[in-house]
């Protein structure tokens, strides 16, 4: 569904990602593990087309979507819940979910799928982004995302500081969307929150891909974590 | 003599002067609002406006009323291409880096005002008013007990005065309207927010921007062909509208859209008023002065929320 094929990419002449290959299949959890810096970010950026790929290329269903200009990205079916969230603040609930659905000319039923999957978020619309709480705002960053209706869906650490009460409702969301046939790549700090929840992991490390096995391995045999990751 | 009435009138005046002044700041503070840019040749767009209202009023020709009413539509919109097509061919290639943007918009500004001389020419040209009563104004006074209208002798405005006031707010409920209102409007300001996100949901960024920057000149223009009427076109008069709507912008807060028209209305009728009983060179001094304050004691502008 979603494959990466040596992507190169970096900030101006800096190149943080090199040569980095991965494939998530529609209704699999794969995820991203790397230390801070390791490129986790870089990664979703390059395949949302933010970053121009010095090498290799990016495909969603077949479609080369590297080769797009970078807004048609999104319109492919791609949804991106990025690192900190980044509302449109000024914007209100209802604005914010719009935007959303005007990515790809959605319609009041998908808006509606979409509020009931976060009731929350029905009784604020009329509320600014940015007076949200935290875990409103992950709410709203994830609604947001799912109103393009993505094939693929590129959440970035969307549990950080959040309460357990919401961490699980992001999940249930997440294990709901793979149920129906997304391909989810997941960013997760949190170790123990992604053994239980992804289908593989990757680990990343320097912009590169040191190993990617399924995550029953790893519930196996944490020692793998540690070395990865260094805890 | 009584102050009152030339009170009246020299708000008056200043209220004319507001008008075109916000649909000129407005423009500029769109656009700086949204591309984060600063466009040195709005003034230009400012004065295209008033020279193509002068052509196109000539070319049509008729009553005055036609040609004006052509001009009004057809050069904010010849106005807002061009822009468009120089922010797409320039401001573009120079990725909209606020340094060079600055220099790429000084050169449009030689541009624009050396083809506008080397074709219209150095001569300044009026346009007539569409319509041109003159009005009276009235006053009250107290005669024997009881308040009554009267009409000092030799005050007057002209129905047109009144109509570009009217013409202005009708244009800005429009600009707000789009923006708080439509489609388009949440797609600007989305881009305003956070460009990469709004390209992250499908937002063509680049082509919001060649839309903003030409709606920006194309309200310059719009205050130019209202303004035309009562002030003549000539290819040097951008610098003052570029100069006050500068003002106006710094003190309504970069980017705010209520406080430019709020800071519009304080710098235009102070300039009226000012200009009335003192002078116009007083009422300049003052408001660059007043800039200068806002600067240092309030950088985010006196009408701004957040720091610039
Ligand atoms: N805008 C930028 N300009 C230059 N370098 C950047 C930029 N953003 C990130 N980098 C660099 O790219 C590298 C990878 O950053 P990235 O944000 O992808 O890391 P990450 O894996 O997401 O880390 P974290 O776990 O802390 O979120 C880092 O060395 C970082 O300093
Ligand atoms: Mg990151």
């Amino acid at each position: 569904m979603l494959e990466l094929q040596g992507i190169g990419a970096g900030y101006g002449q800096a190149q943080v990602l090199r040569d980095l290959s991965l494939t998530v299949d529609g209704g699999e959890i794969l995820c991203l593990l790397g230390r801070n810096g390791a490129g986790k970010t870089t990664t979703m950026k390059a395949i949302m087309g933010l970053l121009p790929l010095m090498s290799g290329k990016v495909l969603l269903d077949g479609v080369e979507v590297s080769a797009l200009p970078p807004h048609r990205v999104p319109r492919q079916g791609l949804g991106y819940i990025p690192q900190g969230r980044r509302l449109f603040g000024e914007l209100t609930v209802a604005q914010n979910l719009e935007v959303g659905l005007m990515a790809r000319g959605a319609g009041a039923d998908v808006r509606e799928q979409v509020l009931d999957l976060f009731p929350r978020l029905r009784e604020r619309l009329r509320q600014r982004a940015q007076t949200l709480s935290g875990g409103e705002q992950q709410m709203l960053a994830t609604a947001r995302a799912l109103c393009l209706s993505p094939k693929a869906l590129l959440l970035d650490e969307p549990t950080e500081g959040l309460q357990p009460s919401m961490i699980d409702a992001i999940r249930q969301v997440i294990l709901r969307m793979r149920a129906q046939g997304v391909a989810v790549l997941l960013v997760e700090q949190r170790v123990d929150a992604v053994l239980s929840l992804a289908d593989r992991v990757a680990f990343l490390e320097n912009g590169r891909l040191a190993r990617t096995l399924p995550a029953a391995d790893l519930r196996a045999d944490h020692a793998i974590v540690d070395r990865y990751l260094g805890v | 003599m009584e102050f009152g009435p030339y009170l009246l009138l020299a708000s008056l005046e200043g209220a004319v002067t507001a008008a075109v002044l916000a649909l000129t700041a407005v423009g500029l503070s769109l656009v700086f609002g949204v591309m984060r840019v600063v466009n040195v040749a709005h003034g230009e767009f400012f004065m295209l406006g008033a020279v193509l209202a002068w052509w196109i009023a000539t070319t049509v020709g008729g009553h005055p009323a036609l040609g004006f009413a052509v001009a009004l539509v057809v050069a904010p919109l010849i106005v807002g291409v061009l822009a468009a097509l120089a922010d797409m061919t320039v401001l573009k290639r120079v990725a909209y880096d606020p340094e060079r943007t600055i220099v790429a918009t000084i050169g449009l500004l030689y541009i624009i005002q050396q083809v506008t001389l080397m074709t219209y020419g150095p001569e300044a040209r009026p346009v007539e008013p569409p319509f041109n009563h003159r009005l009276a104004i009235p006053w009250i006074e107290r005669v024997e007990g009881s308040w009554q209208l009267y009409y000092p002798w030799g005050l007057s405005t002209t129905s047109y005065k009144l109509a570009v006031i009217g013409a202005a707010a009708v244009v800005l409920l429009g600009v707000w309207a789009l923006l708080a209102r439509t489609r388009i409007g949440l797609v600007m300001r989305a881009t305003q927010l956070d460009r990469d996100m709004a390209t992250a949901f499908g937002i063509p960024v680049e082509r919001v921007y060649a839309l903003v920057f030409g709606l920006g000149a194309a309200l310059a223009a719009l205050g130019a062909v209202l303004v035309v009427p009562i002030q003549q076109a000539h290819y040097l008069m951008g610098g003052d509208p570029l100069l006050l709507s500068f003002i106006v912008v710094i003190i309504g807060g970069l980017g705010s859209l209520p406080g430019t028209v709020a800071a519009a209305i304080l710098i235009g009728l102070s300039d009226g008023i000012i200009s009335v009983f003192f002078s116009p060179t007083l009422a300049k001094i003052i408001a660059t002065l007043l800039v200068a304050l806002v600067l240092v004691f309030r950088p985010q502008g006196l009408f701004g929320t957040r720091a610039a």
